[in-house]
Protein backbone atom coordinates (compact mmCIF):
# COMPACT_ATOMS: atom_id res chain seq x y z
CA UNK A 1 0.00 0.00 0.00
CA UNK A 2 0.65 3.25 -0.66
CA UNK A 3 2.76 5.08 2.08
CA UNK A 4 1.18 8.39 0.77
CA UNK A 5 -2.18 10.17 0.42
CA UNK A 6 -1.75 11.88 -2.25
CA UNK A 7 1.26 11.33 -4.72
CA UNK A 8 2.25 12.99 -8.10
CA UNK A 9 4.38 11.33 -10.18
CA UNK A 10 6.47 13.10 -13.24
CA UNK A 11 3.17 15.00 -13.98
CA UNK A 12 3.77 17.25 -17.18
CA UNK A 13 0.61 19.53 -18.41
CA UNK A 14 1.68 21.84 -21.03
CA UNK A 15 -0.75 24.33 -22.58
CA UNK A 16 -0.76 25.47 -26.45
CA UNK A 17 1.28 22.99 -27.33
CA UNK A 18 2.80 23.36 -30.54
CA UNK A 19 2.13 27.18 -31.09
CA UNK A 20 4.03 30.14 -30.21
CA UNK A 21 2.11 30.54 -26.67
CA UNK A 22 3.47 27.16 -25.61
CA UNK A 23 3.39 27.01 -21.82
CA UNK A 24 4.96 23.78 -20.11
CA UNK A 25 2.67 24.78 -16.69
CA UNK A 26 3.92 21.96 -15.15
CA UNK A 27 7.18 20.15 -16.06
CA UNK A 28 7.75 16.72 -14.76
CA UNK A 29 6.24 17.30 -11.30
CA UNK A 30 6.51 15.00 -8.46
CA UNK A 31 4.86 15.88 -5.06
CA UNK A 32 4.22 13.63 -2.68
CA UNK A 33 2.14 14.50 0.32
CA UNK A 34 1.38 12.68 3.37
CA UNK A 35 -1.61 12.05 5.78
CA UNK A 36 -2.45 15.47 7.64
CA UNK A 37 0.33 16.98 5.72
CA UNK A 38 -1.00 21.52 5.62
CA UNK A 39 1.21 22.75 2.42
CA UNK A 40 1.18 26.01 1.99
CA UNK A 41 2.00 26.29 -1.88
CA UNK A 42 4.01 29.89 -2.98
CA UNK A 43 5.26 31.14 -6.72
CA UNK A 44 5.76 33.36 -8.96
CA UNK A 45 2.26 33.98 -11.33
CA UNK A 46 2.59 31.33 -13.47
CA UNK A 47 4.82 29.10 -11.87
CA UNK A 48 1.95 26.29 -12.15
CA UNK A 49 0.28 26.52 -8.74
CA UNK A 50 -3.19 27.12 -9.81
CA UNK A 51 -2.64 24.26 -12.76
CA UNK A 52 -1.29 21.85 -9.39
CA UNK A 53 -4.71 22.03 -7.97
CA UNK A 54 -6.45 21.45 -11.58
CA UNK A 55 -4.52 18.53 -12.29
CA UNK A 56 -5.16 16.85 -8.58
CA UNK A 57 -9.17 18.03 -8.44
CA UNK A 58 -9.49 16.31 -12.05
CA UNK A 59 -10.44 19.78 -14.08
CA UNK A 60 -7.23 19.11 -16.40
CA UNK A 61 -5.83 16.36 -17.43
CA UNK A 62 -2.27 16.18 -17.29
CA UNK A 63 -0.41 15.06 -20.43
CA UNK A 64 2.07 12.91 -18.69
CA UNK A 65 2.62 11.70 -15.61
CA UNK A 66 0.55 9.84 -13.15
CA UNK A 67 -1.60 11.29 -10.01
CA UNK A 68 -2.30 9.05 -6.84
CA UNK A 69 -5.11 9.00 -4.01
CA UNK A 70 -4.29 6.08 -1.89
CA UNK A 71 -2.62 4.23 -4.03
CA UNK A 72 -5.28 4.82 -6.03
CA UNK A 73 -4.17 6.00 -9.63
CA UNK A 74 -6.80 8.62 -10.64
CA UNK A 75 -5.33 10.38 -13.19
CA UNK A 76 -8.02 9.92 -15.84
CA UNK A 77 -10.76 11.02 -13.32
CA UNK A 78 -13.00 13.91 -13.89
CA UNK A 79 -13.66 16.50 -11.39
CA UNK A 80 -17.04 15.35 -10.81
CA UNK A 81 -15.25 12.30 -9.93
CA UNK A 82 -12.38 13.05 -8.52
CA UNK A 83 -15.15 14.63 -6.05
CA UNK A 84 -15.26 11.45 -3.54
CA UNK A 85 -12.07 12.60 -2.76
CA UNK A 86 -11.86 16.58 -2.84
CA UNK A 87 -13.24 19.30 -1.51
CA UNK A 88 -12.23 22.84 -3.15
CA UNK A 89 -12.48 26.50 -2.05
CA UNK A 90 -12.02 29.10 -5.26
CA UNK A 91 -10.18 32.43 -5.12
CA UNK A 92 -13.32 34.29 -6.21
CA UNK A 93 -16.02 34.07 -3.32
CA UNK A 94 -18.92 33.59 -6.81
CA UNK A 95 -16.97 30.65 -7.09
CA UNK A 96 -17.72 28.07 -4.51
CA UNK A 97 -21.59 28.40 -4.03
CA UNK A 98 -24.88 28.69 -6.45
CA UNK A 99 -25.83 32.14 -5.91
CA UNK A 100 -29.49 32.07 -6.49
CA UNK A 101 -30.21 28.98 -4.94
CA UNK A 102 -30.66 29.48 -0.76
CA UNK A 103 -27.64 28.60 1.67
CA UNK A 104 -29.20 25.39 3.32
CA UNK A 105 -29.39 24.52 -0.46
CA UNK A 106 -26.13 25.07 -0.80
CA UNK A 107 -24.91 23.13 2.35
CA UNK A 108 -27.05 20.08 1.22
CA UNK A 109 -25.48 19.86 -1.82
CA UNK A 110 -22.30 20.17 -0.41
CA UNK A 111 -23.09 17.28 2.06
CA UNK A 112 -23.84 15.30 -0.64
CA UNK A 113 -20.48 15.61 -2.23
CA UNK A 114 -19.33 12.72 -4.05
CA UNK A 115 -22.64 11.00 -2.83
CA UNK A 116 -25.53 9.23 -5.30
CA UNK A 117 -27.86 11.78 -5.12
CA UNK A 118 -31.55 10.44 -5.07
CA UNK A 119 -34.98 11.32 -5.68
CA UNK A 120 -34.92 11.74 -2.33
CA UNK A 121 -36.07 15.05 -0.36
CA UNK A 122 -32.88 17.15 -0.64
CA UNK A 123 -33.42 19.40 2.69
CA UNK A 124 -35.05 17.55 4.74
CA UNK A 125 -35.91 18.82 8.61
CA UNK A 126 -33.13 16.89 10.06
CA UNK A 127 -30.37 18.05 7.87
CA UNK A 128 -32.01 21.95 8.26
CA UNK A 129 -31.45 21.16 12.42
CA UNK A 130 -28.00 20.31 11.72
CA UNK A 131 -27.19 22.79 9.37
CA UNK A 132 -28.06 25.34 11.91
CA UNK A 133 -26.02 24.20 14.33
CA UNK A 134 -22.82 23.97 12.17
CA UNK A 135 -23.51 27.84 10.86
CA UNK A 136 -23.68 29.05 14.26
CA UNK A 137 -19.57 28.37 14.35
CA UNK A 138 -19.18 30.88 11.79
CA UNK A 139 -20.46 33.43 14.26
CA UNK A 140 -21.74 35.82 10.78
CA UNK A 141 -25.68 34.83 12.18
CA UNK A 142 -26.78 32.87 9.04
CA UNK A 143 -27.94 30.07 10.83
CA UNK A 144 -31.13 32.76 10.91
CA UNK A 145 -30.71 32.96 7.35
CA UNK A 146 -31.12 29.28 5.99
CA UNK A 147 -33.60 30.34 3.52
CA UNK A 148 -31.47 33.46 1.73
CA UNK A 149 -30.35 33.32 -2.10
CA UNK A 150 -26.60 32.98 -1.42
CA UNK A 151 -25.92 35.75 -3.75
CA UNK A 152 -27.32 38.28 -1.45
CA UNK A 153 -23.64 37.40 1.12
CA UNK A 154 -20.95 39.28 1.70
CA UNK A 155 -17.73 38.36 -0.49
CA UNK A 156 -16.74 37.39 3.49
CA UNK A 157 -19.83 35.49 4.21
CA UNK A 158 -19.98 33.57 1.02
CA UNK A 159 -16.47 32.52 1.25
CA UNK A 160 -16.64 31.42 4.72
CA UNK A 161 -19.69 29.66 3.98
CA UNK A 162 -17.75 27.86 1.20
CA UNK A 163 -15.59 26.52 3.93
CA UNK A 164 -17.58 25.32 5.79
CA UNK A 165 -19.04 23.19 3.22
CA UNK A 166 -15.54 21.80 2.73
CA UNK A 167 -16.28 19.44 5.63
CA UNK A 168 -19.72 18.86 5.49
CA UNK A 169 -19.09 15.60 3.90
CA UNK A 170 -14.94 15.28 5.11
CA UNK A 171 -12.38 15.35 1.82
CA UNK A 172 -9.60 13.27 1.86
CA UNK A 173 -7.71 16.43 0.42
CA UNK A 174 -8.59 20.07 0.83
CA UNK A 175 -7.85 22.51 -2.03
CA UNK A 176 -7.53 26.22 -1.37
CA UNK A 177 -6.76 28.16 -3.88
CA UNK A 178 -5.83 31.68 -3.28
CA UNK A 179 -9.37 31.62 -1.00
CA UNK A 180 -8.44 34.97 0.82
CA UNK A 181 -6.76 37.12 -1.71
CA UNK A 182 -10.29 38.71 -2.97
CA UNK A 183 -11.21 39.92 0.48
CA UNK A 184 -10.11 42.57 1.97
CA UNK A 185 -7.62 42.23 4.76
CA UNK A 186 -9.53 42.13 7.66
CA UNK A 187 -11.75 39.56 6.24
CA UNK A 188 -8.79 37.86 4.35
CA UNK A 189 -7.40 37.56 8.46
CA UNK A 190 -10.81 36.18 9.75
CA UNK A 191 -11.38 33.53 7.22
CA UNK A 192 -7.78 32.69 7.60
CA UNK A 193 -8.32 31.70 10.83
CA UNK A 194 -11.14 29.91 10.43
CA UNK A 195 -9.44 27.89 7.78
CA UNK A 196 -6.80 27.18 10.27
CA UNK A 197 -9.37 26.32 13.23
CA UNK A 198 -10.97 23.79 10.69
CA UNK A 199 -8.16 22.14 9.47
CA UNK A 200 -6.73 21.68 12.58
CA UNK A 201 -9.59 20.13 14.65
CA UNK A 202 -9.70 18.00 11.49
CA UNK A 203 -6.66 16.69 10.79
CA UNK A 204 -7.26 17.71 7.31
CA UNK A 205 -4.89 16.89 4.82
CA UNK A 206 -4.37 20.82 2.86
CA UNK A 207 -2.76 22.31 -0.04
CA UNK A 208 -3.14 26.15 0.23
CA UNK A 209 -1.91 27.94 -2.63
CA UNK A 210 -1.21 31.65 -1.40
CA UNK A 211 0.65 34.82 -2.99
CA UNK A 212 0.91 35.99 0.78
CA UNK A 213 4.40 34.97 1.83
CA UNK A 214 3.85 35.90 5.66
CA UNK A 215 0.49 33.88 5.42
CA UNK A 216 2.22 31.00 3.88
CA UNK A 217 5.21 30.49 6.21
CA UNK A 218 2.42 31.35 9.17
CA UNK A 219 0.14 28.20 8.32
CA UNK A 220 0.86 24.99 8.37
CA UNK A 221 3.54 22.34 8.73
CA UNK A 222 4.98 22.28 5.18
CA UNK A 223 5.75 25.09 2.51
CA UNK A 224 6.73 24.19 -1.26
CA UNK A 225 8.09 26.53 -3.32
CA UNK A 226 7.14 26.56 -7.40
CA UNK A 227 9.41 27.97 -10.20
CA UNK A 228 8.55 27.24 -13.82
CA UNK A 229 6.52 24.15 -13.42
CA UNK A 230 8.76 22.65 -11.11
CA UNK A 231 8.96 22.07 -7.41
CA UNK A 232 11.93 24.94 -5.92
CA UNK A 233 11.93 24.55 -2.53
CA UNK A 234 10.22 22.24 -0.29
CA UNK A 235 10.69 22.53 3.20
CA UNK A 236 8.87 20.99 6.42
CA UNK A 237 8.28 20.98 10.79
CA UNK A 238 11.20 23.22 12.24
CA UNK A 239 13.26 24.47 9.26
CA UNK A 240 10.37 25.46 7.93
CA UNK A 241 8.98 27.42 11.21
CA UNK A 242 12.54 29.19 11.95
CA UNK A 243 12.35 30.42 7.95
CA UNK A 244 11.84 34.26 7.98
CA UNK A 245 10.22 36.00 4.64
CA UNK A 246 13.52 38.30 4.53
CA UNK A 247 14.98 34.97 3.88
CA UNK A 248 12.90 33.97 1.03
CA UNK A 249 13.23 37.27 -0.54
CA UNK A 250 16.94 36.76 -0.14
CA UNK A 251 17.60 33.47 -1.31
CA UNK A 252 14.79 33.70 -4.15
CA UNK A 253 13.99 36.64 -4.72
CA UNK A 254 16.06 37.05 -8.06
CA UNK A 255 13.52 34.32 -9.12
CA UNK A 256 10.60 35.33 -8.00
CA UNK A 257 11.22 39.02 -9.04
CA UNK A 258 12.52 38.34 -12.88
CA UNK A 259 9.72 35.92 -13.04
CA UNK A 260 7.08 38.04 -12.23
CA UNK A 261 9.30 40.76 -14.55
CA UNK A 262 8.59 38.67 -17.34
CA UNK A 263 5.16 37.53 -16.84
CA UNK A 264 4.27 40.93 -16.01
CA UNK B 1 -66.13 40.34 -24.99
CA UNK B 2 -66.70 37.58 -22.49
CA UNK B 3 -66.27 34.75 -25.03
CA UNK B 4 -62.48 35.30 -24.75
CA UNK B 5 -61.97 33.80 -21.09
CA UNK B 6 -62.91 30.52 -21.71
CA UNK B 7 -61.04 30.07 -24.95
CA UNK B 8 -58.03 32.31 -23.12
CA UNK B 9 -58.09 30.08 -19.99
CA UNK B 10 -58.36 26.51 -21.95
CA UNK B 11 -55.73 27.85 -23.97
CA UNK B 12 -53.54 29.32 -21.46
CA UNK B 13 -53.58 26.60 -19.31
CA UNK B 14 -52.75 23.92 -22.33
CA UNK B 15 -49.71 26.33 -23.37
CA UNK B 16 -48.46 26.48 -19.89
CA UNK B 17 -47.15 22.93 -20.46
CA UNK B 18 -44.33 24.49 -22.61
CA UNK B 19 -44.11 27.73 -20.40
CA UNK B 20 -42.86 25.41 -17.88
CA UNK B 21 -40.68 23.12 -20.06
CA UNK B 22 -38.88 26.39 -20.98
CA UNK B 23 -38.82 27.94 -18.03
CA UNK B 24 -37.11 24.40 -17.07
CA UNK B 25 -34.43 24.81 -20.19
CA UNK B 26 -34.16 28.79 -20.10
CA UNK B 27 -34.36 29.92 -16.53
CA UNK B 28 -33.36 26.60 -14.57
CA UNK B 29 -30.76 24.93 -16.52
CA UNK B 30 -29.36 28.15 -18.55
CA UNK B 31 -29.83 26.46 -21.54
CA UNK B 32 -31.50 28.28 -24.21
CA UNK B 33 -33.23 25.23 -25.47
CA UNK B 34 -34.99 25.59 -29.28
CA UNK B 35 -35.78 21.62 -30.00
CA UNK B 36 -39.57 22.82 -28.24
CA UNK B 37 -40.44 24.34 -31.75
CA UNK B 38 -40.20 20.48 -33.39
CA UNK B 39 -41.04 18.56 -30.02
CA UNK B 40 -44.14 20.04 -29.57
CA UNK B 41 -45.33 19.02 -33.39
CA UNK B 42 -43.38 15.67 -32.48
CA UNK B 43 -46.02 15.19 -29.61
CA UNK B 44 -48.76 15.82 -31.87
CA UNK B 45 -47.38 14.13 -34.72
CA UNK B 46 -47.14 10.87 -32.39
CA UNK B 47 -50.33 10.95 -30.83
CA UNK B 48 -52.21 11.53 -33.74
CA UNK B 49 -50.82 8.78 -35.74
CA UNK B 50 -51.19 6.44 -33.32
CA UNK B 51 -54.45 7.40 -32.36
CA UNK B 52 -55.55 7.43 -35.92
CA UNK B 53 -54.25 3.90 -36.58
CA UNK B 54 -56.08 2.61 -33.63
CA UNK B 55 -54.53 2.87 -30.33
CA UNK B 56 -56.03 3.92 -27.36
CA UNK B 57 -55.25 7.98 -26.67
CA UNK B 58 -53.53 7.33 -23.38
CA UNK B 59 -51.09 4.88 -24.83
CA UNK B 60 -50.30 7.42 -27.38
CA UNK B 61 -50.02 10.31 -25.25
CA UNK B 62 -47.72 8.03 -23.19
CA UNK B 63 -45.69 7.51 -26.09
CA UNK B 64 -45.68 10.97 -27.33
CA UNK B 65 -43.81 12.21 -23.67
CA UNK B 66 -41.77 9.25 -24.40
CA UNK B 67 -40.49 10.87 -27.82
CA UNK B 68 -40.51 14.24 -26.42
CA UNK B 69 -37.94 12.78 -23.76
CA UNK B 70 -35.88 11.41 -26.27
CA UNK B 71 -35.49 14.42 -28.76
CA UNK B 72 -34.52 16.50 -25.74
CA UNK B 73 -31.74 14.16 -24.62
CA UNK B 74 -30.55 14.34 -28.42
CA UNK B 75 -30.06 18.33 -28.01
CA UNK B 76 -28.50 17.95 -24.71
CA UNK B 77 -25.69 14.93 -26.06
CA UNK B 78 -25.31 17.51 -29.26
CA UNK B 79 -24.79 20.32 -26.87
CA UNK B 80 -22.55 18.33 -23.94
CA UNK B 81 -21.10 15.55 -25.68
CA UNK B 82 -20.61 16.79 -29.30
CA UNK B 83 -19.63 20.59 -27.94
CA UNK B 84 -21.79 21.90 -30.32
CA UNK B 85 -23.05 25.16 -29.24
CA UNK B 86 -26.88 25.04 -27.47
CA UNK B 87 -28.13 27.39 -29.66
CA UNK B 88 -27.05 25.61 -32.69
CA UNK B 89 -27.79 22.40 -31.39
CA UNK B 90 -31.67 22.91 -30.30
CA UNK B 91 -31.75 24.79 -34.03
CA UNK B 92 -30.51 21.43 -35.64
CA UNK B 93 -32.64 19.43 -33.79
CA UNK B 94 -35.72 21.31 -34.62
CA UNK B 95 -34.46 20.73 -38.01
CA UNK B 96 -34.12 16.99 -38.15
CA UNK B 97 -37.67 16.98 -35.83
CA UNK B 98 -39.82 18.66 -38.93
CA UNK B 99 -38.55 15.69 -41.24
CA UNK B 100 -39.08 12.94 -38.65
CA UNK B 101 -42.45 14.98 -37.71
CA UNK B 102 -43.69 14.21 -41.80
CA UNK B 103 -42.17 10.71 -41.06
CA UNK B 104 -44.37 10.00 -38.67
CA UNK B 105 -47.68 11.57 -40.06
CA UNK B 106 -47.07 10.77 -43.92
CA UNK B 107 -48.38 13.89 -44.67
CA UNK B 108 -48.42 17.16 -43.64
CA UNK B 109 -51.63 16.85 -41.24
CA UNK B 110 -53.88 13.85 -39.84
CA UNK B 111 -57.23 14.74 -38.42
CA UNK B 112 -58.87 13.41 -35.51
CA UNK B 113 -62.48 13.44 -36.42
CA UNK B 114 -64.43 10.41 -35.50
CA UNK B 115 -61.45 8.94 -33.40
CA UNK B 116 -61.57 8.47 -29.84
CA UNK B 117 -59.38 10.55 -28.15
CA UNK B 118 -58.66 11.81 -24.49
CA UNK B 119 -61.64 14.38 -25.03
CA UNK B 120 -63.95 12.17 -26.30
CA UNK B 121 -65.53 11.30 -22.57
CA UNK B 122 -66.02 14.91 -22.04
CA UNK B 123 -68.24 15.74 -25.11
CA UNK B 124 -70.49 13.07 -23.98
CA UNK B 125 -71.31 14.97 -20.77
CA UNK B 126 -74.33 16.73 -20.34
CA UNK B 127 -72.92 20.45 -20.51
CA UNK B 128 -71.11 23.00 -22.61
CA UNK B 129 -67.76 21.22 -23.53
CA UNK B 130 -65.61 24.00 -22.55
CA UNK B 131 -66.00 23.82 -18.43
CA UNK B 132 -64.38 19.83 -18.30
CA UNK B 133 -62.10 20.67 -21.00
CA UNK B 134 -60.89 23.36 -19.21
CA UNK B 135 -60.90 21.94 -15.98
CA UNK B 136 -58.81 18.83 -16.93
CA UNK B 137 -56.35 21.10 -18.62
CA UNK B 138 -56.02 22.98 -15.24
CA UNK B 139 -55.23 19.45 -13.43
CA UNK B 140 -52.11 18.76 -16.09
CA UNK B 141 -50.53 21.82 -15.78
CA UNK B 142 -50.97 22.08 -12.03
CA UNK B 143 -49.66 18.42 -11.53
CA UNK B 144 -46.73 19.14 -13.70
CA UNK B 145 -46.06 22.56 -12.03
CA UNK B 146 -46.30 20.52 -8.65
CA UNK B 147 -43.92 17.58 -9.81
CA UNK B 148 -41.19 19.99 -10.66
CA UNK B 149 -41.36 21.80 -7.64
CA UNK B 150 -40.78 18.60 -5.89
CA UNK B 151 -38.38 17.66 -8.48
CA UNK B 152 -36.24 20.67 -8.25
CA UNK B 153 -36.34 20.11 -4.37
CA UNK B 154 -34.86 16.92 -4.56
CA UNK B 155 -31.14 15.89 -3.84
CA UNK B 156 -30.97 15.24 -7.57
CA UNK B 157 -33.16 18.40 -8.63
CA UNK B 158 -30.72 20.37 -6.31
CA UNK B 159 -27.62 19.65 -8.84
CA UNK B 160 -29.62 19.96 -11.59
CA UNK B 161 -30.67 23.52 -10.31
CA UNK B 162 -27.31 24.22 -9.69
CA UNK B 163 -25.99 22.70 -13.05
CA UNK B 164 -27.48 25.99 -14.18
CA UNK B 165 -26.55 28.73 -11.63
CA UNK B 166 -22.78 27.25 -11.25
CA UNK B 167 -21.51 24.69 -13.51
CA UNK B 168 -18.09 24.59 -12.19
CA UNK B 169 -19.22 24.67 -8.54
CA UNK B 170 -21.42 21.71 -8.54
CA UNK B 171 -18.86 19.76 -10.79
CA UNK B 172 -16.53 19.82 -7.98
CA UNK B 173 -19.11 18.68 -5.77
CA UNK B 174 -19.49 15.22 -7.32
CA UNK B 175 -22.62 16.25 -10.39
CA UNK B 176 -21.81 15.17 -13.77
CA UNK B 177 -23.35 18.07 -15.32
CA UNK B 178 -23.31 16.81 -18.64
CA UNK B 179 -25.50 14.31 -17.43
CA UNK B 180 -28.37 16.36 -15.46
CA UNK B 181 -28.34 19.12 -19.34
CA UNK B 182 -28.77 15.79 -20.97
CA UNK B 183 -31.83 15.05 -18.93
CA UNK B 184 -32.89 18.27 -17.98
CA UNK B 185 -33.76 18.99 -21.67
CA UNK B 186 -35.31 15.81 -22.21
CA UNK B 187 -37.68 16.49 -19.16
CA UNK B 188 -38.25 19.96 -20.57
CA UNK B 189 -39.32 18.45 -23.57
CA UNK B 190 -41.18 15.36 -22.14
CA UNK B 191 -43.74 18.17 -21.19
CA UNK B 192 -43.51 19.83 -24.38
CA UNK B 193 -44.40 16.72 -26.17
CA UNK B 194 -47.40 16.08 -23.58
CA UNK B 195 -48.63 19.39 -24.46
CA UNK B 196 -48.72 18.96 -28.02
CA UNK B 197 -50.35 15.49 -28.00
CA UNK B 198 -53.04 17.04 -25.90
CA UNK B 199 -53.41 19.88 -27.92
CA UNK B 200 -53.87 17.75 -31.18
CA UNK B 201 -56.52 15.78 -29.86
CA UNK B 202 -58.03 18.72 -28.11
CA UNK B 203 -58.47 20.46 -31.41
CA UNK B 204 -59.16 17.64 -33.32
CA UNK B 205 -55.85 17.22 -35.36
CA UNK B 206 -52.26 17.45 -35.88
CA UNK B 207 -50.22 18.97 -38.47
CA UNK B 208 -46.37 19.48 -39.02
CA UNK B 209 -46.56 23.55 -38.28
CA UNK B 210 -48.15 23.64 -35.78
CA UNK B 211 -44.83 24.22 -33.49
CA UNK B 212 -44.02 27.25 -35.44
CA UNK B 213 -43.32 29.86 -32.68
CA UNK B 214 -43.44 27.75 -29.61
CA UNK B 215 -40.22 28.73 -27.83
CA UNK B 216 -41.15 32.48 -28.71
CA UNK B 217 -44.89 32.44 -27.58
CA UNK B 218 -43.28 30.55 -24.20
CA UNK B 219 -40.88 33.12 -23.61
CA UNK B 220 -43.11 36.13 -23.71
CA UNK B 221 -45.51 33.76 -21.37
CA UNK B 222 -42.75 33.75 -18.67
CA UNK B 223 -41.81 37.26 -18.99
CA UNK B 224 -45.19 38.15 -18.51
CA UNK B 225 -45.72 35.76 -15.36
CA UNK B 226 -42.21 36.92 -14.03
CA UNK B 227 -43.22 40.74 -14.38
CA UNK B 228 -46.50 39.77 -12.34
CA UNK B 229 -45.32 36.94 -9.95
CA UNK B 230 -41.52 37.90 -9.32
CA UNK B 231 -39.44 34.23 -9.78
CA UNK B 232 -37.40 34.28 -6.35
CA UNK B 233 -37.73 30.52 -5.31
CA UNK B 234 -38.54 27.54 -7.50
CA UNK B 235 -42.61 27.26 -6.96
CA UNK B 236 -42.97 31.05 -7.68
CA UNK B 237 -40.97 30.68 -10.82
CA UNK B 238 -42.95 27.73 -12.15
CA UNK B 239 -46.30 29.68 -10.91
CA UNK B 240 -45.09 32.55 -13.09
CA UNK B 241 -44.57 30.40 -16.50
CA UNK B 242 -48.33 28.58 -15.88
CA UNK B 243 -50.09 32.09 -14.98
CA UNK B 244 -47.84 33.76 -17.75
CA UNK B 245 -49.16 31.35 -20.52
CA UNK B 246 -52.64 32.10 -19.01
CA UNK B 247 -52.36 35.81 -19.53
CA UNK B 248 -50.64 36.13 -22.84
CA UNK B 249 -53.12 33.87 -24.15
CA UNK B 250 -55.80 36.75 -23.08
CA UNK B 251 -53.35 39.54 -24.01
CA UNK B 252 -53.63 37.60 -27.72
CA UNK B 253 -57.39 37.14 -28.06
CA UNK B 254 -58.00 40.74 -27.06
CA UNK B 255 -55.70 41.91 -29.54
CA UNK B 256 -57.18 39.78 -32.05
CA UNK B 257 -60.37 40.98 -30.51
CA UNK B 258 -59.46 44.49 -31.09
CA UNK B 259 -58.12 43.94 -34.85
CA UNK B 260 -54.79 42.19 -34.21
CA UNK B 261 -54.85 40.04 -38.12
CA UNK B 262 -54.07 36.28 -37.01
CA UNK B 263 -51.10 36.98 -39.22
CA UNK B 264 -49.67 39.19 -37.40
CA UNK B 265 -49.15 37.38 -34.39
CA UNK B 266 -46.04 36.20 -34.38
CA UNK B 267 -44.66 39.38 -35.20
CA UNK B 268 -46.52 40.85 -32.24
CA UNK B 269 -45.06 38.35 -29.81
CA UNK B 270 -41.36 38.59 -31.21
CA UNK B 271 -41.44 42.47 -30.79
CA UNK B 272 -43.38 41.66 -27.00
CA UNK B 273 -40.56 39.47 -25.91
CA UNK B 274 -37.40 41.90 -28.00
CA UNK B 275 -39.41 45.19 -26.16
CA UNK B 276 -38.95 43.24 -22.63
CA UNK B 277 -35.46 42.36 -23.26
CA UNK B 278 -34.94 45.81 -24.43
CA UNK B 279 -36.04 48.02 -21.46
CA UNK B 280 -33.80 46.85 -19.13
CA UNK B 281 -31.02 47.35 -21.21
CA UNK B 282 -31.54 50.74 -22.78
CA UNK B 283 -31.82 51.90 -19.35
CA UNK B 284 -28.61 50.40 -18.39
CA UNK B 285 -29.38 47.99 -15.84
CA UNK B 286 -30.46 43.93 -17.19
CA UNK B 287 -32.89 43.50 -13.90
CA UNK B 288 -32.53 39.58 -13.18
CA UNK B 289 -36.21 39.22 -13.61
CA UNK B 290 -35.81 39.88 -17.08
CA UNK B 291 -32.48 38.40 -18.12
CA UNK B 292 -33.03 35.27 -20.19
CA UNK B 293 -30.13 33.13 -18.77
CA UNK B 294 -28.26 31.37 -22.03
CA UNK B 295 -29.34 34.36 -24.37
Amino acid sequence: MADHLLTLKGVTKIFNKGTQDEKRALDDFSLEVAGGDFITIIGSNGAGKTTLLNVIAGTIEADEGQVMVDGQDVTRWPDFQMAQFISRVFQSPTMGTAGDMTIEENLCMAELRGKKRGLRWGVTRDRRARYREVLQVLDLGLEDRLKQAVGLLSGGQRQSLTLLMTTLAMPKVLLLDEHTAALDPRTATKVMDLTDAMVRKNNLTTLMVTHNMTQALKYGNRMVMLHQGKVQLDIQGEEKTKLTVAEIVAQFGQTLKDETLLSG
Amino acid sequence: MLHIIPISLEQGLAYALVALGIALTFRVLSFPDLTVDGSFPLGGAVAARLIFDGFDPVTATVIAMAAGFVAGCLTGIFATKFKINSLLAGILMMTILYSVNLRIMGRANIPLLNRSTLFTPMETLDMSRDIPVIIFFFIVAAVCKIVIDIFLHTEYGLGLRATGDNEQMIRSLGVNTDKATIFGLGLSNTMVALAGALIAQDQGFSDVGMGIGMIVAGLASIIIGEALIKPTTVVRLTLAAAVGSVVYRFIIALGMRLGLAPTDLKMATGLMVVIALAVPAIRGKREKKLKLRGV
